[in-house]
């Protein structure tokens, strides 16, 4: 039974993983002219300037993002952690929610704030008589991205931190070790593995992440904005190139995976904390730099989600910002992309139980019925992990646009996308619940009598649940959210609220974009309130 | 019903290495029987490969006469404890314990019955339909413990059911496992590396270390008559001097100290040829006498001089340093007026008949009086 089950999802994996990237390896080695074996492709993408400087222009922005993101979060632990600061619970769930929301969203309220014409570059330009660095290219980018993954590794080292006894603190300083130098010796060491996980999804999304660049970046071209344009470019699509580029950027995260899996392999420590460390009121300066840099942060992380609901309500004119309030941005939002919002909670919710079912399946087989075939299962589910986005829209096209494969403009095909690109972070939460949970429990059940079948709906699922369904909400966030893996695959029909979001930003109707961005903040915003008030007695961590 | 389990020349192996290389026992029918050992002996293994959790790679296990080794754990009708205790946290006490009732298609009025007689006789009738979540480890372990018994299993298997219980408890609850077993005549296979509580609930302990039972016997004879050099260390406390026997005509003689020889004469086989023994002997076997008092003599014990001392109560510990520069350990019990300094030197003499003497070479007994179930190989 088990082994039908994992069998069928073997064959959806080959489906929806294996197959689209061997049809998108065969394209990247096919020539002009119909040429079946060429390298083509890879040689003009590394001979020509215009697109190594792309790739170049990628790695500078992905690795300043990895490097600030780590020494920005890291005083914001320690000192969320070590310091009584007044709210922190309101602001862990600023951070949470400043986390979840779509980058994009951030790039074009960053342009509307410090843009040619922004509110702060014109306050700046006309009061102050101050010239504010432009935003576009490289800044911007690395900006926006910043701010929005510092909060990732910040959760990474919460989680990190409570897991480390105040004793182990109290035994250096009974040897003589304070301050700087403890830090330094000895909690250092045992947050590096989290720093350096947390550090590789943030290297992940930073190079992966298509909207922010495209918005912002301008003449800043980096490697998916590259992928993107050869792809739909107005002097004909060219898929060869495009799935080259991708290969090559699969290559690249696939060694950065492996050298970071080989580091913090090596240096791994399990703890658990008896006792972990407990924040203590600060007096004097050393409370003042931690407020003010605490709130620092957090205000500047939220301040473009604010930003762009405060400009939901701001009458516009032909798509421009005129002074007054108006709920027009709404109406038009309403009645131009009401079928985005339908199309986003069919497809978004139709995704979900996909995901939450094939994860929590998997999850169970690899972590319980350990053998070749789910170990296999296991291994491919981190396949989508290392691919990016964009490239697993392109995969799709390429392998889905013929019969009896023909999914292009189908609902299907988004919700495939989405699956396949949220599968291994759900199952890799789902694995971590069932390592939570003691086998011996199951076993009880065997004991009495109960069959596998049985044991697995009466006992294992029912004490999954609540872990599974924290996990399906953060899912579900980032399904509503999801811009890159779907903006090749979307038609009129099938428009999610990112999409409407993006076309709206590219076609300069601003104040519309506001109106959807506000509603996709508040479906993120209540979603992440249902999911902090399951968790309520727990810590938050991701 | 009950029934005897009998384990035929069982192989376990994970991967490459042996973890049980071929072990029998015989379980009667009722007995309340305990494998005890150190940890990584194998004692978890055996009880998992009886309880269907671990395959068998060789041999059989049986109960009565049929052969379970292929049998599911489902249909193998055990009741089954855990350490952690394992109750489902998403149902309540009633539901936990009914839950093997309403696998076995017991008729529910039937089965509601039996989960009040159960709940009342583990005393947590009281509880009954509230969640585990919270419960004390006592009454969680109540809990398990009722629904492995309410289903009336063949077998009941326990694996260190008390070792996460507080001290107090696991001997409260200790009296609890024992009671309902007694009263319910379930044969019984029970997990424990804490040999105090293997001694107080067990009919019958089989002694094992790396995967071989060592010594399966009552805990009466493990104590007094312990089968080889392992048992006799693993249980109790016990000192061991390394001497050499001499044959003198008819006699054997084990010259304890140069001026104190005893004469030996419960002796299985004749003395190694060698006659290098090894001699164990519990700390209350020894008695003492001081210097001061004046009665020592040479030939009746051997000299001791005290080099530290423990007042425990009813009981006065002590550890001497022989002659040869060996120490040794032994119980007084407590005088009023006074206990031994140290470099006090004393004379302890030996209760012969508690003796037991191990071949140096083999470290198996030596001595009359070792009743070892255990089917050697």
């Amino acid at each position: 039974m088990w082994f039908f089950a994992a069998g069928l999802i073997f064959l959806i994996y080959i489906a929806i993983i294996i197959y689209p990237l061997v049809r998108l390896l065969g394209e990247s080695f096919t020539g002009q002219a119909g040429a079946s074996f060429s390298v083509q492709y890879f040689v003009q993408f590394f001979t020509t300037p215009y697109y190594a400087r792309a790739l170049w222009n990628s790695l500078l922005v992905t690795v300043s993002v990895t490097m600030l993101a780590i020494v920005i979060a890291f005083p914001l632990a320690y000192f969320m952690t070590t310091i009584r600061i007044r709210g922190k619970n309101t602001l862990q769930i600023l951070v949470l929610i400043s986390s979840m929301s779509p980058p994009f969203i951030g790039a074009y309220s960053w342009i509307l704030l410090l843009g040619t014409n922004g509110v702060i570059t014109n306050f700046a330009h006309n009061v102050l008589r101050i010239q504010v660095p432009t935003i576009y290219g490289f800044p911007g980018i690395v900006l926006v991205l910043t701010l929005q993954l510092v909060p990732l590794i910040f959760m990474y080292l919460m989680g990190a931190w409570r897991t480390i006894d105040v004793s182990l603190l109290e035994a250096s300083e009974s040897m003589g070790v304070t301050g700087v130098r403890r830090m330094y010796k000895i909690i250092g060491p045992l947050i590096l593995p989290t720093i350096l996980s947390g550090g590789l999804l943030v290297f992940m999304r930073a190079l992966a992440d298509f909207g922010t660049p495209m918005l912002i970046g301008q003449g800043f071209q980096t490697v998916p904005v590259l992928i993107y344009n050869s792809f739909v470019s107005e002097v004909g699509t060219n898929d060869g190139l495009a799935a080259a580029i991708s290969v090559v950027v699969i290559v690249v995260t696939l060694i950065i995976f492996l050298v970071q899996k080989y580091f913090a392999g090596r240096k791994n420590f399990s703890m658990s904390a008896l006792q972990p460390i407990q924040p203590k009121k600060a007096h004097g300066l050393k409370n003042i730099i931690g407020h003010a840099y605490v709130y620092g942060f957090i205000a500047l992380a939220i301040l473009p989600t604010a930003y762009v609901v405060y400009t939901a309500f701001v009458k516009t004119k032909f798509g421009v910002f005129v002074p007054g309030f108006s709920l027009d941005s709404f109406t038009t939002a309403f009645t131009t992309s009401s079928n985005a919002i339908v199309n986003t909670l069919v497809l978004g919710i139709t995704a979900l139980i996909c995901v939450v079912i094939i994860a929590v399946f998997v999850a169970y087989v690899s972590v319980r019925r350990r053998n070749a075939l789910t170990g296999t299962l296991d291994t491919l589910t981190m396949v989508p992990y290392i691919v990016p986005g964009l490239v697993i829209g392109i995969a799709f096209l390429l392998s889905f646009n013929r019969t009896p494969l023909l999914l292009t403009g189908t609902a299907v095909i988004m919700i495939l996308a989405l699956v396949m690109r949220r599968l291994p972070y759900t199952i890799r939460s789902s694995s971590a619940i069932l390592y939570q949970i003691s086998p011996s429990v199951e076993e009880a059940s065997i004991s009495l009598g109960a069959s596998h079948l049985k044991t697995f709906f009466r006992v294992t699922i029912p004490m999954m649940g609540p872990g599974v369904i924290s996990g399906g909400i953060l899912t579900w966030v980032a399904i509503i959210t999801e811009l890159s893996a779907t903006i090749f695959l979307y038609t009129v029909h099938t428009e999610t609220l990112s999409i409407s979001i993006y076309t709206e930003v590219i076609r300069g109707q601003y104040g519309v974009a506001a109106a959807l961005s506000t509603i996709l903040t508040v479906m993120t915003v209540l979603s992440l309130f249902i999911f902090l008030r399951i968790n309520r007695d727990k810590e938050i961590s991701i | 019903m009950s029934v005897a389990i009998k384990i035929d020349a069982v192989v376990k192996k994970h991967g490459e290495s042996t973890t049980i290389p071929g072990l029998s026992l015989h379980i009667q029918e009722g007995e309340f029987f305990t494998l005890l050992g150190p940890s990584g002996c194998g004692k978890t293994t055996l009880l998992r490969m009886i309880a269907g959790f671990n395959t068998i790679e060789a041999g059989t296990i049986s109960f009565n006469d049929d052969v379970i080794n292929n049998r599911p754990p489902k249909d193998r009708n055990i009741g089954m404890v855990f350490q952690n205790y394992a109750v489902f946290p998403q149902m309540t006490v009633a539901k936990n314990v009914g839950f093997g009732l309403a696998n076995g298609k017991v008729p529910k009025a039937d089965a509601a019955r039996r989960v009040d007689k159960v709940l009342d006789s583990v005393h947590i009738t009281q509880l009954k339909d509230r969640l585990p979540a919270n419960m004390s480890g006592g009454q969680q372990q109540r809990i398990a413990l009722a629904r492995a018994i309410v289903i009336e299993p063949a077998v009941l298997l326990m694996d260190e059911p008390l070792s996460n219980l507080d001290a107090k408890l696991r001997v409260e609850m200790r009296d609890v496992i024992k009671d309902i077993q007694h009263s319910v005549g379930i044969t019984t296979v029970y997990v424990t590396h804490d040999q105090e509580e293997a001694m107080a609930v067990s009919d019958r302990i089989a002694v094992m270390n790396n995967g071989r039972v060592q010594h399966a016997g009552t805990p009466v004879n493990i104590y007094h008559r312990p089968a080889n050099v392992f048992v006799a260390d693993f249980i109790g406390k016990a000192n061991f001097l390394e001497r050499t026997l001499e044959s003198v005509g008819d006699r054997v003689l084990l010259a304890l100290a140069p001026d104190y020889r005893l004469d030996v004469t419960d002796l299985v086989h004749t003395v190694p040829p060698t006659g290098k023994v090894i001699v164990s002997l519990r700390p209350e076997c020894l008695s003492v006498s001081s210097d001061g008092v004046g009665m020592s003599s040479a030939g009746d014990g051997m000299e001791a001089k005290i080099v530290d001392s423990a007042f425990l109560g009813s009981t006065t510990h002590y550890r001497g340093e022989l002659a040869t520069g060996e120490h040794i350990e032994f119980v007084d019990a407590s005088d009023i007026e006074t206990v031994m300094r140290r470099e006090t030197k004393a004379r302890l003499s030996v209760a012969v008949a508690k003796l037991n003497i191990f071949d140096a070479a083999t470290e198996q007994s030596i001595t009359v009086g070792v009743m070892n179930d255990a089917e050697l190989d």
